[in-house]
């Protein structure tokens, strides 16, 4: 445990000596926060016309801005941490065997488990730091709305980007311990995390193939969240895709030992 | 200490270790001689845990390397080619996080550090990044990562490579300091390092230990006897006639100084036997004026070319 700490904390401050981290951070967080205001005003501007024809026409106005704003801006963020995740992974291990510092890690007293667990959950901490800012503007906007609306929509819809984008670190981790080159990790990373998103482009049949890869899409389970459900297939999908990835990593920095350095 | 029983290594069909048996007790400074490539690194990282042996065994502190891997660790410090060291972090913080990795407990981690950084005098430099470091220094926080734990046993690979002529002082007086209270294996392809440093040598090439002896044994137990250099003002033939009638001469080489006309003959005996005197009555006897007569031992470099060029020259006869 100790050990692990020390990894964790290592990762954390390089997160914080080097560029990355607050590149990263500062770019999410521009382009989260200039989509929120055009998804708030645009969704705003649409239910003024809705009630304007619900006034014409006599109906009650029924039109939910908090849950159409919200469900926008999440699928903006699940599309940016798509770009974000995999400059966050690409160099956990690619970097440490190209500086020859893995030969430090991998001779001393801890375990590879201990090594990758530190490793993933410094990554993911860095992420949760990037994400929650983002929590406030919807915060601000549920203040404001009359009545305000569950607040289990916004958790649920949290808890969703956060196992959606521990999935992607935990596969963005796996793909750097192959490489020694940070840009070959990021690339393959990125391509990996598309494949993901489109698994089930095609196949909208129920049943079969389709359903099997509807599951296995890491989008489709997303979108439970973001409705405000938390389904447990989909809390399963995601725990097992981290713990399968943390376990592949595992195996992979064990077997750099067999391998010609 | 160190017990290595036949240890091989092979990548594939290229054998980088052979059959490497030797044992380095306890606070002895063992020096690993060998050209590149000549296995050093190999033995170094099995040793080490970093990757294991195809056969044979290796223990460290009575515990196997690959069996006991954590234990072994635990007992080792470990510099490799490469110091390996975060670019971005400062010198302080980078031994205290390798502390930490190694088990140092947490109240006597500050005191290790400290500690450490006086042994390769990089106290005021603490707080500087690593990546603003000479190349020097970049090494004496690499060999200051080896010693912060206080390991039985310090593997250093290549400690001196690329350092200044002063450093390479420093860096040696600080290995010499750390014998007796540690165990320490480093490797070399500088001969003059060996002798200086050392108190037994392996010889190793392509793999195969060439040698293994003290570096005294070493250079005056040599293959070949001793020589003895004789500079003389003598016609050659006259000269080669003369010596070869000498008692005890094994082989002999004669050549003309450029300058002054003179003729220096290297006259090679067998071991043991001192000729000198028989020579210079020699010389006098035809009255030549004589220069210079002494006994040259062969140098540890002599040594480790004839041990690896030899052996370069049974490998090829062999695979022709």
């Amino acid at each position: 445990m100790r050990n692990l700490y020390a990894i964790y904390r290592k990762e954390m401050r390089h997160y914080f000596v080097s560029p990355i981290a607050y590149v990263c951070i500062g770019f999410f967080l521009l382009v989260s926060a200039y989509f929120f205001n055009f998804f708030l005003s645009a969704v705003i501007q649409q239910s003024f016309q809705m009630e304007m024809q619900s006034m014409q026409f006599g109906m009650p106005p029924q039109f939910d801005v908090p849950g159409q704003v919200m469900r926008a801006f999440l699928g903006l963020l699940s599309t940016l941490i798509l770009f974000i995740t995999p400059f966050l992974t690409m160099g956990v291990f690619a970097e440490e065997r190209k500086r020859g510092t893995m030969e430090l890690l991998m001779t001393s007293p801890i375990s590879e488990i201990q090594i990758v667990l530190g490793k993933f959950l410094a990554s993911l901490s860095l992420f949760a730091l990037m994400l929650l800012p983002t929590a406030s503007y919807v915060i601000y906007m549920y203040l404001h709305s009359d009545p305000i609306p569950p607040w289990r929509v916004l958790l649920a819809g949290y808890a969703g980007i956060l196992l959606l984008g521990g999935s992607l670190l935990a596969l963005g981790t796996f793909i750097s311990s192959l490489t020694e080159n940070q840009l070959i990790a990021a690339v393959l990373t990125f391509v990996a995390f598309l494949f993901l998103w489109v698994l089930d482009l095609g196949h909208t049949s129920e049943g079969g193939l389709g359903s099997v890869l509807q599951y296995l899409s890491a989008s489709r389970h997303y979108d439970d969240f973001a409705r405000g459900i938390i389904d447990t297939s989909g809390l399963i999908y995601y725990l097992s895709f981290m713990v399968l990835f943390v376990f592949l990593t595992v195996r992979s920095i064990d077997s750099m030992r067999w391998r010609r350095a | 200490m160190i017990e290595v029983q036949d240890l091989t290594k092979a990548y594939g069909a290229v054998t980088a270790v052979d059959h490497v048996s030797f044992t380095v007790n306890k606070g002895e400074i063992l020096g690993f001689l060998g050209p590149n490539g000549a296995g050093k690194t190999t033995t170094m990282r099995i040793l080490t845990g970093y990757m294991p042996a195809t056969s044979g065994t290796a223990k460290i502190a009575g515990f196997d390397v690959f069996g006991d891997s954590m234990e072994v660790r635990r007992h080792i410090g470990y510099l490799p080619e490469t110091p390996p060291v975060y670019p971005d972090m400062a010198v302080e913080d980078y031994l205290d996080f390798v502390a930490r990795i190694k088990n140092v407990p947490a109240e006597k981690r500050a005191a290790r550090v400290t500690e450490a950084m006086r042994k390769t005098n990089l106290e005021d430099r603490g707080a500087e990044l690593i990546k603003r470091l000479s190349r020097g220094y970049k090494q004496r926080v690499g060999i200051a990562q080896a010693l912060v734990h206080d390991p039985d046993v310090i593997i250093l690979d290549e400690p001196t490579v690329g350092l200044d002529p002063k450093q390479i002082i420093e860096v040696r007086n600080l290995i010499k300091g750390l014998a007796g209270d540690h165990t320490i294996i480093l490797s070399t392809h500088i001969l003059p390092e060996v002798s200086m440093t050392c108190d037994r040598v392996v010889i190793i090439n392509k793999g195969k230990i060439a040698a293994v002896d003290t570096p005294q044994n070493l250079t005056s137990q040599l293959k070949g006897g001793q020589k003895i250099r004789v500079e003389v003002q003598a016609p050659e033939k006259a000269l080669r006639d003369a010596l070869a009638q000498v008692p005890g001469t094994t082989r002999l080489e004669a050549e003309q100084l450029p300058a002054g006309g003179h003729l220096v003959a290297i006259v090679e005996t067998a071991q043991g036997a001192d000729i000198r005197s028989a020579i210079a009555a020699k010389i006098v006897q035809n009255g030549w004026p004589l220069f210079e007569l002494r006994g040259v031992s062969l140098s540890l470099e002599e040594i480790f070319l004839e041990l690896t060029t030899d052996d370069a020259a049974h490998a090829q006869a062999s695979s022709n």
